[in-house]
């Protein structure tokens, strides 16, 4: 293969600013319409509004809130309730072909149940948000420990390890990529319905605002906006990458 | 742990060496494997993978079990190493017969057994750290065995970043770091191309010579087992029984050099001899299996 003329971000980047640009040219000589879609340079425009007038930051420590909560419950009962279904084979058995289904229905249309449980709070948005991101990390922690290798068991066991040290030196460790798989599936479930939610309800932090924002057609602020939750969210999974690598330096 | 190694005795070693190459020494026995059979129960019925297996190894000594696919070897690598009950017979170490694992046992896997996610001190000294030694303690004893091995210069690396034969070296390490009376291998080199192979085999020679350490070799190459032992036990397929065994009277310390003799040749030719019908009924019943499942 031959040398990259230019870094593969730079390339990136210039192709969207060239898809940008290309966008405002067609806005401008009225090949597209303007009033469905906001002009690029207009979108940028309304990022220093956004902070100014309708408190983006303090949105995104509300959204982030939300989201923390919400993730510590997914990873904590996600990876439990996956240990426990690994241990207890009659559990696994009966309730995992449910699971792998529940991960793949549209949850989020349950949000009226939980408005009645929850009210309209946050306490709903983060319900939501753990609902949905539960279901792959608990059958990807299952798959996990069911992945160990043999060898790896029986060198635990040639030392005569106890069962704790059995499942803390061995199983744990070497489920732990599978296990990521599974969370970063799942905290992507939990984000995408977290400002569903928000949406929906009309509640909280940065759904709210784009729910806000839709209703007082302010197009380019609607875009600014869904572009920030996406740089957002690019944020936030690549500082799960790091950890990951943290805890498991080589795979 | 044993502490009963004369270390650093060049005398005693070299007087050891001799005594070995006469074959009828006098040593201690630490292995005595007595009448074991297991049975295992299939859709067919039951297999007897083991039938009546005998055999005693001493202090000291190499012993190869040599056997075509089948002939249970792997068994009796699992039955002692305490990984698998239900068998019949009894085995001793040292006097004490076996129920479980034994800490006087060290066991080497065929499979990929270095934990990944530990660098590799951490996965030599990890025997080591389950039995709460402490840190600095433990890396000291590691780093030794990592420095037989020929791995020094390698300890903070993943096992990822290593080839085939150094993962394995370091699964030996790991092993050797518990001081174990017996070291029981199975087919540790089988997964690496035989060049690796012989100079790996040289390596646990040394180790071996060097620490004068019992060894139970299972394999099913002819001339690891040849360039490596005092004994070859040659095992019959299904059920699994001793054969014949060799006594390799080739002169100790051994290299790789030896691979080439006329004498090395020759055990090599003998053992294929007895192997070579075991080896044959081992295909053909696996032929029939096929054809049966087929039909």
């Amino acid at each position: 293969m031959g040398k990259l003329i230019v870094p593969p971000p730079i390339f990136g980047a210039a192709c969207v600013a060239l898809f940008l640009g290309l966008v405002e040219f067609l806005l401008s000589v009225g090949l597209l319409n303007q009033f469905v879609i906001p002009f690029p340079s207009a979108v940028l425009g309304s990022f220093w509004r956004l902070f100014e007038e309708e408190q983006l930051l303090h949105r995104l420590v509300v959204t982030g809130a939300e989201a923390l909560s919400a993730s510590m419950l997914v990873v904590a009962f996600g990876v439990g309730i996956g240990v426990l279904l690994h241990k207890r084979r009659i559990l696994r058995l009966a309730t995992e072909p449910w699971i792998a289904a529940a991960a793949a229905a549209p949850i989020v249309l349950a949000y009226p149940l939980f408005l009645v449980i929850f009210g309209r709070s946050s306490a709903t948005i983060v319900a939501m948000g753990f609902v949905a991101g539960l279901a792959p990390v608990i059958l990807k922690t299952v798959e996990g420990f069911q992945g160990v290798k043999k060898s790896f068991l029986n060198v635990g066991r040639s030392y005569n390890l106890s069962p704790g040290q059995l499942f803390w030196k061995i199983q744990f460790p070497a489920s732990i990529p599978t296990i990521f798989t599974g969370i970063r599936l799942g905290l992507i479930f939990t984000l995408i319905n977290l400002i569903g939610v928000e949406f929906l309800i009309n509640f909280g932090g940065l759904g709210q605002l784009i729910n806000d924002l839709a209703e007082r057609y302010d197009l380019p602020g609607v875009f600014a906006t869904i572009i920030f939750v996406i740089l957002v969210s690019v944020v936030i999974f690549s500082l799960l990458e790091r950890l990951e690598r943290w805890l498991r330096p080589v795979r | 742990m044993s502490g009963s190694h004369p270390e650093d005795d060049e005398d005693m070693r070299a007087a050891n060496a001799k005594l070995r190459l006469a074959s009828d020494t006098t040593d201690e026995v630490d292995l005595v494997i007595q009448d074991v059979s297991m049975r295992f129960n299939t859709r067919e019925g039951t297999v007897t993978a083991v039938d009546g297996v005998s055999f005693e190894i001493k202090r000291g000594e190499f012993v190869s079990i040599i056997g075509p696919s089948g002939c249970g070897k792997s068994t009796v690598f699992n039955i002692l190493g305490g990984l698998v009950r239900g068998y019949e017979g009894s085995v001793t170490v040292g006097g004490e017969q076996i129920s479980g694992p034994h800490a006087s046992i060290g066991m080497v896997f065929q499979e990929e057994s270095t934990f990944p996610w530990r660098t590799v001190i951490d996965n030599v000294a990890f025997p080591l750290e389950v039995k709460g030694v402490g840190k600095n303690e433990r890396y000291e004893v590691a780093r030794k065995f990592i420095d037989m091995v020929g791995l020094a210069g390698f300890e903070q690396r993943y096992p990822a970043e290593l080839s085939g034969g150094m993962r394995q070296r370091v699964a030996i390490a790991r092993t050797l770091v518990f001081e174990p009376k017996i070291l029981l291998m199975d087919e540790p080199f089988a997964a690496l191309d035989e060049q690796t192979r012989v100079l790996l085999g040289d390596k646990v020679l040394k180790i071996q010579q060097e620490l004068r350490q019992t060894t139970l070799l299972i394999t099913h190459n002819i001339t690891e087992a040849v360039q490596l032992s005092d004994r070859v036990l040659i095992m019959t397929f299904r059920p699994g029984k001793v054969k014949r065994v060799v006594d390799i009277r080739l002169p100790r310390p051994r290299t790789g050099d030896v691979v080439g003799s006329d004498a090395f040749g020759r055990y090599v030719a003998e053992i294929w001899n007895d192997l070579r019908e075991e080896a044959s009924r081992g295909m053909a019943e696996a032929e029939d299996g096929a054809r049966m499942r087929k039909a």
